[in-house]
């Protein structure tokens, strides 16, 4: 701050509250209808505050579910979402840090060539190819299936330019001192740069995840049994059911659950995410 | 460049083998399919595909289905875009005033990176809901009769508050760091010259800040054209009257619903076409941020 403006930093927090009430305000909209049953909604006015229903319909749609939307309790969905959201997370992680190793620390025909490949994945967003992925998925029996829906999503070319980075940044005199003491590739990647980039997975971690968590087009696509259905698929489904029977109460419990666990992430790790969030766009 | 390396020459292509595997089988193998299904035309039974050239595109010139999506996509990229950098900008130039209450605000505005575009689709969905939602009621006692299912200036207007909303966090994030990184000295020289605050707002922050806005500028546009899917098959379907079917629902519906590959696939091609020279804008930007 240069000089001293009180009505300017009184200006600054009006605008920081006034912002901060815009961006809550769907949530506690959603949470507020959460915990109403559904005839709180036929009076025409709208409830503003919390009814006393929370627990009633968050546990009737973790348990049972609307059955008459087609779709499995919430619970399930949840474990589906969080199922795919840590294949996709741990498996771009997995492939991203041995293909930056290779990379780096290798000279072999085709280096180029490869480097090349992956970096092409960057500019192929899946919505782009959507038809004919889905059909080679098809193909190879991969519908209604935890590796459909997170193997096809696991390329990632910003995770492996991420890595690259961390490991040009890592000094060479460390790779000599671990080859003069005897060590192979594989253990020079496993005690030294697995430890090093430690930080740099969990930032990466945290990102990924909620892509992972967040993902809609193509779990829509893959799953057409409901024990496959992830939450954030999944609630689209259940909102076009009850269009015609209004139960507004149990669909804004599922939304709120189905951004409860990325929110969290985001919240908890708050460090971790901005440095991921940075780290993942240089 | 490492000088130090290891000699190994199949080490490398076994270290590499699941990211090349996933991304010809799943990237490459279909983005190649759709290429060629793209100058092919299938009969109605799916038995009989010829070589049509360059016509699924011919027709997709001049179809007015398609270029209102072109339009329909550039309007609504360009409002959640300035919506969501001009919002976030505002806070973030107000957070750059705090001194110990940045970390509360900041974690009070980031979280919504999280919520899920279908999600914020549906949580706008159920204010904007004509019946019973929170919106029309107030819209209503100042007279504007809200209903986005039927009129397309209010369905556009939803999903762009939806996706603007969504985006604002990253926008507020990077905008906060771009505000860190001027130097102080500048603005207190400006000051001690008699330039008050906004006279240094837009003579020092704003030319300073250029290479923040115009890399966040790249990557609302990309998150308006392809990661909003969510919100508007959450919402609008596209509708009413295709007033918000953007390029990449139209894409996905023509293929999935409609079955025509050879329209559906010609488009896959031409926004494969529109995401290499976003990148390619992106990364020539990159370059320039090092020399900044």
């Amino acid at each position: 701050m240069i000089e001293n403006r009180p009505g300017l930093n009184l200006l600054a927090h009006l605008t920081l509250m006034l912002g901060v009430a815009v961006v809550a305000l769907p949530v506690w909209v959603a949470f507020v209808a959460s915990t109403h049953t559904a005839t709180d909604f036929m009076s025409g006015t709208i409830p503003l505050w919390p009814g006393p229903h929370l627990i009633e319909n968050y546990s009737q749609m973790l348990g049972a579910g609307v059955s008459t939307s087609g779709t499995p309790p919430v619970g399930t969905m949840m474990w589906n979402s969080l199922v795919m959201a840590l294949l996709i997370a741990c498996g771009k992680i997995a492939i991203s840090i041995t293909s930056a190793f290779a990379i780096v620390y290798f000279r072999f025909p085709l280096r180029q060539l490869a480097f090349w490949c992956i970096f092409i994945t960057m500019m192929l967003p899946v919505e782009v190819r959507i038809v004919p992925t889905f059909q080679v998925v098809a193909d190879l029996g991969l519908l209604n299936s935890y590796a459909g829906l997170s193997i096809p999503l696991i390329a990632s070319a910003t995770a492996t330019f991420l890595f690259r980075q961390v490991f040009l940044t890592i000094p060479d005199e460390l790779t000599e001192a671990a080859r003069i003491d005897g060590a192979g590739p594989m253990k020079f990647f496993r005690d030294i740069l697995l430890p090093l980039s430690r930080t740099n997975i969990a930032a990466l971690f945290v990102i990924l995840f909620i892509y992972g968590w967040n993902q809609y087009l193509w779990p829509l696509l893959i799953t057409t049994s409901s024990d496959y259905y992830t939450i954030v698929a999944g609630i689209k489904r259940m909102a076009d059911a009850v269009d015609g029977l209004p139960q507004w109460h149990l669909v804004m419990a599922t939304a709120m659950l189905a951004m409860l666990p990325p929110v969290a992430v985001v919240i908890g790790m708050q460090r971790l995410f901005v440095k991921g969030l940075v780290e993942t766009e240089k | 460049m490492k000088r130090t390396l290891f000699r190994n020459q199949l080490l490398p292509w076994l270290l590499l083998a699941p990211q090349l595997a996933i991304t010809f089988i799943f990237f490459l193998w279909p983005a190649a399919q759709a290429v060629r299904q793209s100058f092919l035309r299938q009969d109605a039974f799916g038995i009989n595909t010829t070589f049509v050239g360059l016509s699924n595109f011919e027709a997709l010139w001049n179809s007015p289905e398609y270029l209102n999506s072109l339009q329909v996509t550039a309007v609504f990229a360009v409002l959640v875009t300035v919506l969501s950098m001009g919002f976030a900008l505002l806070l973030a130039v107000a957070v750059d005033r705090m001194i110990r209450s940045t970390s509360v605000y900041t974690t009070l505005l980031v979280w919504p990176y999280a919520v899920a575009p279908a999600v914020a689709g549906i949580l706008w969905w159920f204010i904007f809901n004509p019946t019973i939602g929170v919106m029309p009621y107030f819209l209503d006692a100042v007279g504007y009769d809200w209903n986005h299912i039927s009129s397309k200036t209010d369905a556009m207007t939803l999903v762009v508050i939806a996706s603007a909303w969504k985006q604002i966090s990253y926008n507020f994030l990077f905008f906060v760091a771009g505000l860190q990184s001027v130097p102080a000295s500048l603005r207190e020289a400006a000051a001690i010259d008699g330039a008050g605050p906004v006279r240094r707002f837009f003579d020092i922050t704003v030319p300073l800040l250029s290479p923040t806005t115009f890399f966040l500028l790249v990557v609302n546009i990309v998150y308006a054209m392809f990661d909003t899917f969510g919100v508007i098959d959450a919402t609008t379907e596209g509708g009413p009257a295709q007033a918000t079917n953007i390029l990449v629902y139209k894409v996905y519906f023509d293929g999935f619903v409609g079955q025509n590959m050879g329209s559906s696939a010609a488009q896959s091609v031409i926004l494969m076409l529109i995401v290499i020279a976003l990148t390619v804008v992106q990364f020539r930007y990159v370059e320039k941020k090092v020399a900044y």
